[in-house]
């Protein structure tokens, strides 16, 4: 059996590496107004400019915003022990965004200001990250109400950026609201390896979690039972959930669905263990947006639509599906 | 050096009074301790403390001679299997998957070993579960469910088992099933501590008796000893009778 595990791991491991590493490969050179390969080829202006400074960073961004959503949405339906629990159901993306539009609206640079939009992105997701370790630890929330209470999270966040949508005046104001459609725009290389440095990490760290991961699912007791501080697991789970979501938020916009879109996908593909979905869920992740974003700038072509729409249309009637079928 | 020494155990939750008071026992070696008493005597707490999931208020818990509190939790739970009433019936695990999970206080590594799976082997064996081992567990009844998470305390390898009510919703042939299980794991040299409310099954399997009452220690002994009628109706509030059967069983009632 250790060795079936093994090898299946090492299978998943493969595919989902490969699908990742396949849709980065190809989906560059897919989609917009068409590219000429041959000046790729001989790196010509303006096609191997458009590829090198527009396609592959933005491709590499998806890349790692998908991988850190699905990933963070994988860890938390782990650490709730519920099937619903996501980024934005716990309302962790409004409160990021609330963070960052926040930042967007009172500072001068608003969008462009990166650190500045990042850490006030961080610093919402963490509010309400702690929000949930204090309800879910203090009070002894369980997942349905901590759920409840992401949805109020939820109302509140988004009511406070649209009033700071409002008063924010016509220049922040259409700063705000393109950041709110949420995209994966070309980003600088430097601001590219400054959030892999931040993110990568937490990947590894959450592969190296992935069997305490799965007794974590068996409850409180058991967990502690077996020898697993269940609150310190927790405590970080989420703290990496937030500088997951925070982050990626921070650089992206809102981006919906795909925390619970692609864990549960896989889910059904290669079973409930982190072992195998964890790394099924972060390289698919990925591969997902990657392919979500060449759908968004290829399905009206010259005209682009956000991200967040193509997840949405699609992670929407799952989401429903999912509700139907559970 | 007992196995297991608890003295002058107290406990209370905030805000509550005093659930566990003065608490003192022991017990040597291998056995099969039934600990009995009404809802709310502090049974499952007396349990959560010996496995470290709670703190003491005062007093110790040893095991094997040293302070079950001040060890590493991994260290703890390689000499104290916990096994509480029951874990969420969706675990959508297999079978060996949850016996497996006993081996996580032996390492944290990404997959089990060879020994892990030896482990796994033998607690199989022993709970007679070689024919549901690639079942899901939320497809099973609440008996195999139990003998499963029973199994998962065995691949831990502790010397010590503490169950919570393992029986409260069983058939009697499944609870019949249970309690040979626990005697024969105390020939094979566990310590094997059970909360029940089942007083005439531990009065005929148990070794001994720890009988609860309002937090306190009310008896000690062996079951004939320890649950002496006026002692179990001043507990329970209902008459209590010993029988012996004409082929010379000894058995206990209850009931007005």
């Amino acid at each position: 059996m250790a060795d079936n595990l093994r090898s299946r791991a090492r299978w998943v491991l493969f595919a989902s590496l490969l699908a990742a590493a396949v849709t980065a490969a190809v989906c560059p050179f897919l989609g917009g107004s068409g590219m000429d390969y041959g000046k790729l080829w001989r790196q010509e202006s303006p096609d191997w400019n458009i590829f090198v400074t527009l396609r592959m960073p933005r491709t590499l961004l998806a890349l790692l915003t998908g991988a850190a959503l699905s990933g963070s949405g994988a860890l938390f339906q782990a650490l709730l022990r519920d099937a619903l629990a996501t980024p934005s159901s716990l309302g962790v993306s409004a409160a990021a965004s609330l963070g960052a539009v926040t930042a967007i609206a009172f500072y001068p640079g608003g969008e462009t200001a990166f650190p500045l939009v990042w850490l006030s992105a961080l610093a919402g997701a963490a509010a309400v990250i702690g929000l949930v370790i204090a309800l879910g630890h203090l009070r002894r929330f369980s997942s349905f109400t901590l759920l409840l209470t992401g949805i109020a999270v939820n109302g509140i966040c988004t009511s406070l950026v649209l009033l700071l949508h409002s008063l924010a005046g016509i220049t922040k104001s259409f700063q705000i609201t393109h950041w709110l459609i949420g995209g994966v725009d070309a980003i600088e290389y430097s601001a590219l390896a400054l959030l892999a440095l931040v993110l990568i990490p937490v990947f590894i760290w959450m592969l190296r979690l992935s069997r305490v991961l799965n007794v974590i699912s068996y409850g409180e007791t058991w967990a502690a039972g077996r020898g697993v501080d269940f609150r310190k697991v927790t405590w970080q789970g989420f703290a990496a959930g937030a500088l997951l979501v925070g982050s990626t938020t921070a650089v992206t916009g809102p981006i919906a669905f795909v925390g619970l879109l692609v864990p549960h996908l896989l889910r059904r593909i290669v079973g409930p263990d982190y072992r195998l979905l964890m790394p099924a869920s972060l390289f698919g992740g990925g591969a997902f947006l990657v392919i979500c974003d060449t759908i968004s700038r290829s399905a009206f072509a010259p005209l682009e639509i956000p991200v967040g729409v193509t997840t949405a249309l699609l992670g929407g009637p799952f989401f429903v599906w999912l509700l139907w079928s559970r | 050096m007992s196995l297991l020494a608890i003295e002058n155990l107290s406990f209370s939750y905030p805000g509550r009074g005093a659930v566990l008071t003065g608490i003192t026992a022991s017990a040597a070696g291998p056995e099969v301790i039934a600990i009995a008493g009404p809802n709310g005597a502090g049974k499952s707490t007396l349990l959560d403390l010996l496995s470290g999931q709670r703190r003491p208020e005062s007093g110790t818990c040893r095991i094997q001679g040293r302070d079950a509190h001040v060890m590493g939790r991994e260290e703890l739970c390689r000499l104290v299997a916990h096994v509480p009433q029951m874990i969420p019936g969706d675990v959508p695990f297999t079978v060996e998957e949850v016996i497996l999970t006993g081996r996580i206080p032996h390492g944290r590594g990404l997959y089990e070993n060879d020994d892990d799976h030896a482990a796994m082997e033998l607690a199989i064996k022993r709970t007679r579960l070689n024919d549901f081992r690639g079942r899901r567990f939320s497809k099973l009844s609440g008996g195999e469910k139990q003998r499963v998470l029973v199994a998962a305390a065995l691949c831990q390898q502790a010397p010590i088992l503490l169950l919570d009510e393992p029986s409260a919703h069983l058939d009697p042939e499944n609870e019949a099933q249970l309690w040979d299980l626990f005697r024969a794991l105390r020939d094979c040299g566990h310590l094997i501590l059970v909360v029940t409310h089942h007083l005439a099954l531990a009065a005929q399997n148990a070794d001994r008796v720890w009988l609860l009452n309002l937090g306190q220690l009310a008896a000690d002994g062996p079951p004939c000893d320890a649950m002496r009628p006026a002692d179990l109706e001043r507990v329970f509030h209902v008459p209590f009778h010993w029988h012996r059967s004409a082929e010379g069983r000894v058995f206990l009632t209850y009931g007005r």
